[in-house]
């Protein structure tokens, strides 16, 4: 049977990047559609009525929103090369460190950046927290997955990319080596795999893009 | 086998407790059931869950797990009788889904219209419309789970219980059986299933319990 797997994304989304990520590690050839989310496409609103967002999957017809539920799905269907650990209580925490970085480390992240005064110190220590149970995940081992990438680590790569870019145009240096020497090392590694490097918004641009949208937040919020 | 040990440190007053002791109830596993004296927080508590410092916390031969939609994953792949998530992996992901959404985009809202001092109205009317979606996962289905309950049932049918018990105290409307037939029809049988209801807690203790919850929300001063 023909299978048609679409991806609908747009280059700057962490969420989309990733899926196209876990395609390439699976080898499923997949057709790209990217959005412009200022002007969503009639099939982005029929594909995900619910939260009108991007990623969404469209496997032979079927679609299927939020990068982590899609993750989970690309796994099931492809078992070739797992995401996942095969041990329950392992995929248990999987998902536990996917869900922690996507819903607590981003939001605190998120507030470090624009909170000031006393409140951003409060927040960056919160933010520090939550880097060093991330960090102690790693307990040795070369990525999150163990000896190669997997959940976890293709959920971190938010951490790995975009949040230091993020600092980089913001002028500060709080997630830094000095304070995460382990963490670091692993940003360092996952970066220099190809498939990665290959999901990852050009810097430049991603650089440029970064830029806008905080002055544009910036701006909004006076 | 070597004897299993499963423990659940929790709350009475929990909705989220009560989810986890749902699936171990379906699944006949045999449990030790911990009572935390929230807010005095064992140090038990603190050690099997140092980053959210929350209940539940499902505890299997010595290994503890947080975050209650994982825990029951958890318990789905641990115990394989009485299958609950679907077998089909396009079914797998619409339960995760709609798990995701009703505590993401439900849940807070029904808190907020709770907690709320003036604002509840317009709170509960953005709860309503968000529950109201959930009907699109019922499709013409009994349960969630199709012809009986599953992991999207066990999920979200605590709302029948707590639903009620803010739109009595907070005078608002959240589960409107003319505009939601579906939701109102499911919550019914749901809460008639016979081990499901054994294990809700007391309605009037539940009620004063939140009673007081309010009042702390809310302000009793200006």
């Amino acid at each position: 049977m023909a299978e048609e797997v679409k991806l609908y994304g747009t280059w700057s989304s962490p969420f989309s990047r990733r899926i196209e990520l876990a395609l390439k590690l699976k080898g499923v050839p997949f057709e790209y559609i990217e959005e412009d989310l200022s002007n969503k496409s009639p099939e982005l609103l029929k594909y995900n009525p619910v939260h009108k967002k991007i990623p969404v999957l469209v496997h032979n017809s079927k679609p299927i929103a939020e990068s982590q539920v899609i993750l989970e799905y690309i796994d099931e269907i492809w078992n070739n090369n797992p995401i996942l650990p095969q041990d329950p209580y392992q995929r248990a925490m999987a998902r536990f460190w996917a869900k922690f970085i996507d819903e607590k480390a981003l939001a605190t992240r998120m507030k470090a950046n624009f909170a000031e005064g006393k409140e951003r110190e409060l927040v960056t220590e919160e933010f520090f927290q939550q880097m060093k149970f991330l960090e102690n995940e790693l307990n040795g081992k070369d990525f999150f997955g163990g000896e190669t990438i997997g959940f976890v680590d293709i959920v971190a790569i938010v951490v790995a990319i975009w949040f230091p870019l993020t600092q980089e145009v913001l002028g500060v240096e709080t997630f830094t080596e000095e304070k995460f020497p382990v963490l670091f090392k692993w940003i360092r590694k996952i970066t220099e795999i190809d498939v990665v490097n290959e999901c990852r918004p050009p810097r430049e641009k991603h650089l440029a893009y970064v830029k806008a949208r905080i002055e544009g937040l910036k701006s909004a919020s006076k | 086998m070597a004897e299993e040990s499963v423990k659940l440190l929790g709350y009475w007053a929990s909705p989220f407790a009560l989810r986890v002791k749902w699936a171990l109830k379906l699944k006949g596993v045999h449990y030790e059931y911990v009572e935390e004296n929230l807010p005095n927080k064992s140090p038990l508590l603190l050690r099997y869950n140092p980053v959210y410092k929350k209940i539940p916390v499902l505890v299997h031969n010595g290994k503890p797990l947080a975050e209650s939609l994982l825990i029951i994953e958890y318990i789905d792949e641990a115990w394989k009788q009485n299958p609950l998530l679907p077998d089909d992996p396009y079914e797998r992901a619409n339960a995760r889904f709609w798990a995701k959404f009703f505590d993401e985009k439900c849940v807070p809202e029904v808190m907020g219209a709770f907690a709320s001092k003036g604002e509840e109205q317009e709170k509960a009317a953005k709860a309503r419309e968000n529950l109201k979606m959930l009907e699109r996962a019922l499709e013409g289905k009994p349960f969630f789970g199709g012809d009986k309950i599953g992991f999207l049932d066990i999920a979200v049918g605590w709302i029948g219980i707590w639903g009620r018990i803010v739109e009595e105290i907070a005078g608002v409307s959240l589960i409107d059986a003319e505009t939601m037939p579906l939701l109102t029809a499911w919550l019914n049988n749901f809460l008639e299933v016979p081990v499901i209801k054994a294990c809700i807690p007391s309605w009037h203790e539940l009620l004063e319990h939140n009673k007081g919850f309010h009042k702390i929300l809310t302000g009793s001063s200006t």
